[in-house]
Order: C-alpha cells, then sequence, then structure tokens
C-alpha cells in the first residue's frame, strides 16, 4: 500500500504569538518552529500500518525551503521518502490544491493528515484534497485500521463516537488517540539525511481568501481572590458579578 | 441572491448551535438586504424544521433522503441547494461534522472559506472580512473573502441565538447526487454527557487531582452545574481521562461561559484552548500557579478540600433558586 501523510511546519505549541508590519505578519523572530504534532500523529499511524513491508509512506509539506528541517524529522521518525513543493502556503485551499495536483500524480490508497495545524486551525485542507481529488474523507479520526482496501474508522462525534468502513481511496484527519508520537532514533535520524527528497514547484492556481490583520485577544482584568472557606462568595460573585450561573 | 445556512441535526433534534448559525446566518441576510434559506439534511419531524422559522428563516429545505452523514454526499447536496438558490454566502457550524463538509463545499463552489469564524463579518462592496480564531486560540485573524461566493463555519459559542421570527414555509428538497461511500458500522453516544465544545459550563481538571480515583469529585461539580467535565494534557497522556476530554492547543479548543480549572497550573498551550472562556475560576494550591493570572475568580486550596464543599454550595444555591 502507498500512503502519504501532509505535514505542516509550525510554531512550536510553548511560542508566545506576536506579529509585525502593523499586525499584518507573524513574528517569526525566535520561535522554533516544529511539525505540527496531530501530523506527526498521523505519520506515526501511517509507519505502524506499513511496518514489516507492508507499504510506504511519503511525507508532503507545501513550504519553502526553510521547512527542510521539519521534513527530515519526518523523514527522521520513518517516512520513506519526502516530497516539497516549493511555495508559500497562500491559505488552505492553495496548500490543498497543491497535495490534490501531486497525489492524482501518484495512486496513494490513504491521504492523511492532522485534525487542523496549530497556526490556523482551519481543518479544511483534508476535505478539500478529498474534494478535489473526488474521493470520500472522513475528519477528526481517533482510531484507524487499513488493509490497503477498506479502512475502518472511529469518528469523533458530538457526545459519542461513529465506527465507519469506507474503500480504498480515502483521505482522513487524525486526533489524538489514533497513534502515540514516536521519537525518531538515531538510526532514523542518520537514514533521514539520506532519504529522497524531491521539490516540485507550485501549480498555479485562485486565491479567494487573504488575512488582511492579525488580532491578539484583550487582555483580561485582574484576578478576584476569594477565600478558600467562602466558596459561597464565589458563587454569589459568579451569579451576581459574572452572571454566569 | 440569498443566505444559505446548513443546519445540522443529532437524531433529528436541532441544538443549540444549529440555532446560532441560523440566528449569525440571519443577522448576516439583514446585514447584505437578502432573504435567508435553510437546509436540513436527513430525518427531520417537521416541528423541528418549522422551529427555524423562530430565529428567521424564511425558507426551510429538506432534504431527508439521505440518512447517514457522509462529508462527500452532503456536499454535494449542500452545493446544489447553493447553486439552486443562488446563494452569495453559505454558513454552517464548525462542529465535528461541520469541519469536514465545509472545505468540501467551499471547493466545490469555487468559494473562498472562513473557519472558525468568531463574529459576524464586515461587508465591504463584495467582499466580507471574518474575524476567526488563529494560533490554537493565541490571536485572531481578519480574513478577506473575495469570491462570488463564500463559506463561513462558525464556531460554537460564539454568536447568541436570537429569535426573529418570519414566515415560513418547507419545501421538500431532492438532490440528484445523493449516494453515500461511508458505511457506518456503529454509534456509540453517551446521551447523558454534555458536549464539550458546545457546553456553556466546563468544569476541568489536571495533575493536581493526583489520580483518577479522585475524579468524582470533579464529576460531582459538573452534575450540579450541568457543565461537562474537560482535562489538562498531562492527565490525558496518562491515561486518567479519555483524549476527547482534553482542552487545550493540541485537544479541543472551548469558549464556555464558565471554566473553571482545578489543579491546572495554566502552561500556555492551555490556556490557548481556553482563553476566549467568558469568566474563568482558577483553583489551584500554588498561589504562583500561571492560570491566576488569566482568571477571572481564583481560590488558593487543595482541590480535595475545596471541591466538597463548592460542590455543596452550588446545590444549596440551585436548591433554592
Amino acid at each position: 500500500m502507498k500512503i502519504l501523510v501532509c505535514i505542516s511546519n509550525v510554531p512550536d505549541t510553548t511560542t508566545k504569538i506576536t506579529f509585525t508590519n502593523n499586525n499584518t505578519e507573524f513574528n517569526t523572530s525566535g520561535v522554533q518552529f516544529i511539525l505540527n504534532p496531530y501530523d506527526e500523529i498521523a505519520l506515526s499511524r501511517a509507519i505502524d500500518l506499513c511496518e514489516g513491508g507492508k507499504g510506504t509512506v511519503t511525507v508532503i509539506n507545501v513550504g519553502e525551503s526553510a521547512t527542510e528541517p521539519t521534513i527530515r524529522k519526518a523523514l527522521a521518525i520513518g517516512a520513506d521518502d519526502a516530497v516539497r513543493i516549493n511555495a508559500v502556503p497562500q491559505d488552505a485551499y492553495f496548500v490543498a490544491y497543491q497535495i490534490a495536483e501531486y497525489a492524482k500524480t501518484q495512486q496513494f490508497d490513504l491521504i492523511l493528515t492532522g485534525r487542523e495545524s496549530i497556526d490556523h486551525n482551519g481543518a479544511q485542507v483534508p476535505a478539500m484534497i478529498a474534494e478535489l481529488l473526488d474521493i470520500p474523507s472522513v475528519s477528526i479520526v481517533k482510531k484507524l485500521d487499513f488493509d490497503g482496501k477498506t479502512a475502518i474508522l472511529n469518528r469523533e462525534i458530538e457526545g459519542g463516537k461513529e465506527i465507519l468502513e469506507v474503500d480504498a481511496p480515502l483521505v482522513a484527519s487524525c486526533a489524538e488517540g489514533v497513534a502515540e508520537w514516536k521519537i525518531p532514533n538515531m538510526r532514523g535520524i542518520m537514514s533521514a539525511r539520506t532519504k529522497p527528497l524531491q521539490v516540485i514547484e507550485a501549480s498555479a492556481t485562485d486565491q479567494w481568501s487573504k488575512i488582511e490583520q492579525y488580532e491578539t485577544p484583550a487582555a483580561r482584568s485582574a484576578v478576584k481572590m476569594i477565600d478558600a472557606e467562602d466558596v459561597n462568595g464565589l458563587i454569589e460573585l459568579l451569579h451576581a458579578e459574572a452572571k454566569v450561573i | 441572491m440569498s443566505v444559505l445556512v446548513y443546519v445540522e441535526n443529532v437524531q433529528g433534534q436541532f441544538k443549540k448551535s444549529s440555532f446560532e448559525v441560523v440566528s449569525y446566518a440571519k443577522a448576516l441576510a439583514d446585514q447584505l438586504n437578502t432573504h435567508l434559506i435553510a437546509l436540513s439534511v436527513g430525518q427531520v419531524a417537521n416541528d423541528q424544521l418549522n422551529s427555524l422559522a423562530t430565529y428567521g428563516a424564511q425558507k426551510i429545505l429538506n432534504c431527508a433522503s439521505l440518512t447517514s452523514f457522509d462529508s462527500q454526499a452532503y456536499a454535494g447536496v449542500i452545493a446544489e441547494a447553493a447553486s439552486k438558490e443562488q446563494a452569495e454566502v453559505v454558513i454552517m457550524a464548525n462542529s465535528f461534522s461541520g469541519k469536514g463538509l465545509s472545505p468540501r463545499v467551499a471547493v466545490k463552489l469555487k468559494a473562498g472559506m472562513a473557519a472558525g469564524a468568531v463574529d459576524l463579518p464586515k461587508v465591504n462592496g463584495n467582499k466580507l472580512s471574518v474575524k476567526k480564531t488563529a494560533y490554537s486560540g493565541k490571536a485572531f485573524a481578519m480574513l478577506e473573502l473575495s469570491s462570488t461566493v463564500k463559506v463561513i463555519a462558525l464556531n460554537p459559542n460564539a454568536f447568541q441565538v436570537k429569535e426573529n421570527s418570519v414566515p415560513a414555509q418547507v419545501e421538500d428538497f431532492q438532490a440528484s447526487s445523493a449516494s453515500s461511500k461511508v458505511r457506518v458500522k456503529e454509534v456509540v453516544r453517551a446521551n447523558d454527557k454534555i458536549s464539550l465544545p458546545e457546553a456553556e459550563l466546563v468544569v476541568s481538571a489536571g495533575r493536581g487531582m493526583k489520580g483518577p480515583e479522585n475524579w468524582h469529585l470533579v464529576e460531582d461539580l459538573a452534575q450540579a452545574l450541568g457543565a461537562a467535565t474537560a482535562c489538562s494534557k498531562p492527565v490525558s497522556d496518562a491515561g486518567w481521562r479519555p483524549h476527547e476530554e482534553h482542552v487545550g492547543q493540541t485537544g479541543i479548543a472551548v469558549s464556555p461561559n464558565l471554566y473553571i480549572a482545578i489543579g491546572i497550573s495554566g502552561a500556555i498551550q492551555h490556556l490557548a484552548g481556553v482563553s476566549s472562556s467568558k469568566t474563568i475560576v482558577a483553583i489551584n494550591k500554588d498561589p504562583e500557579a500561571p492560570f491566576f493570572k488569566v482568571a477571572d475568580y481564583g481560590i488558593v486550596g487543595d482541590a480535595m478540600e475545596v471541591l466538597p464543599k463548592l460542590t455543596a454550595a452550588v446545590k444549596a444555591y440551585k436548591g433554592q433558586s
């Protein structure tokens, strides 16, 4: 089986987010970039599914050369080869379009993504890829089994889960629970340097959305401390002042 | 021209988030001087369908032929309805199902899309500027949509339900392209549990609870308040609680009216997922816990001692009101 895992290069989860250029650009100064955590568990699951020579895992990223350390990390974790579409990701549709164009030239049985990237949080790319390829997609998958022909998926719904069966090819976006995070070993790190990384130029496409400006949330007012013995005082404040109960 | 709102149902019932999207769509339709059409897919009773008129839907399309959810088939129905009604904006909930659905609708309609909207758009000629969450709750982005048709996915708890009764009619809608490739084997639903992303009140706990055996204290408070339960990442990583309760940057982002954080220190990753809560209460035995910097109300104390007292006080308060 052939699995494609789509990976995003995002600011580390501990990053304090600031903006520059009149709040129109993310301030990358001093920011450590990482493999998007959800993409990483999707990759872990793909590697497990292909274990023992059952298949190959290709990772794909849309980004400029600065994302290559993140791609090498994915190779060190255990992907077989990588593709980088050489472009600044304009918006979700642009990214999905580039990945779909590449996927059309290959025969992937399964395309995996994380449930969302932790920078733009759109959760749009997986479903957009599927629509562009005219294949089924399942979003927010917490369990995934795949034998190369049929996938059994466990999808999160409000207050529960749905267990689904879908024939390949399909797209699935992965959430926590689908796999454990893998830590690359020394052999993985060494072999990552020599695994194939193909760079492809981007295809032209339409762009219908553009970030005009960022805002940071308004600062919250100072905390009111309540004595641990005075829980009734807290209830009174929640009722009369905050008006939430 | 029109605004089309897709209204999700759970087992034939509309939920609060369904009425939120209709209220939001109505407000936008008014801004654009156009009318609002609602679309329901699946088996929904007539009185439920008619209830959408209470929130401003002037025409209610009912596509009852599809029963189980498949994003591909549903997107086909929504796009067909949007084209037939010449919708300029399509709105739906940014729910678990909505996240798999709205991007497909956007591709079908060649529409620019905003996912995770938290406010009404600003109208600027043919363009819309939509405020949406970014960086997992650490920021917002103003996203400009310039396509002819636009798709907006609204976050739960971001827009207040508003009654706006109008006369309406329910029409059957037959979609031409409706066949599902997804086979549903089983649906597991805990009907007694409050869904976390939509919950108005959330009681959340962290490592300060010391172990899963103490969680009944958290559940007792949640039950007394009618709140959903949640937890921090270390707690779900340790297997004390299921992953679907994990709130934070790599879990679920919530924006309830009240978020009570018990024994959670307040790491930046956790705060990202809860910072848009309207009121935050922090209970922690460490007076230096970072959570107190973002909380509205704080109690310094041991969770094991404070929780039973707080639960008893909530019960007494509920009993008298």
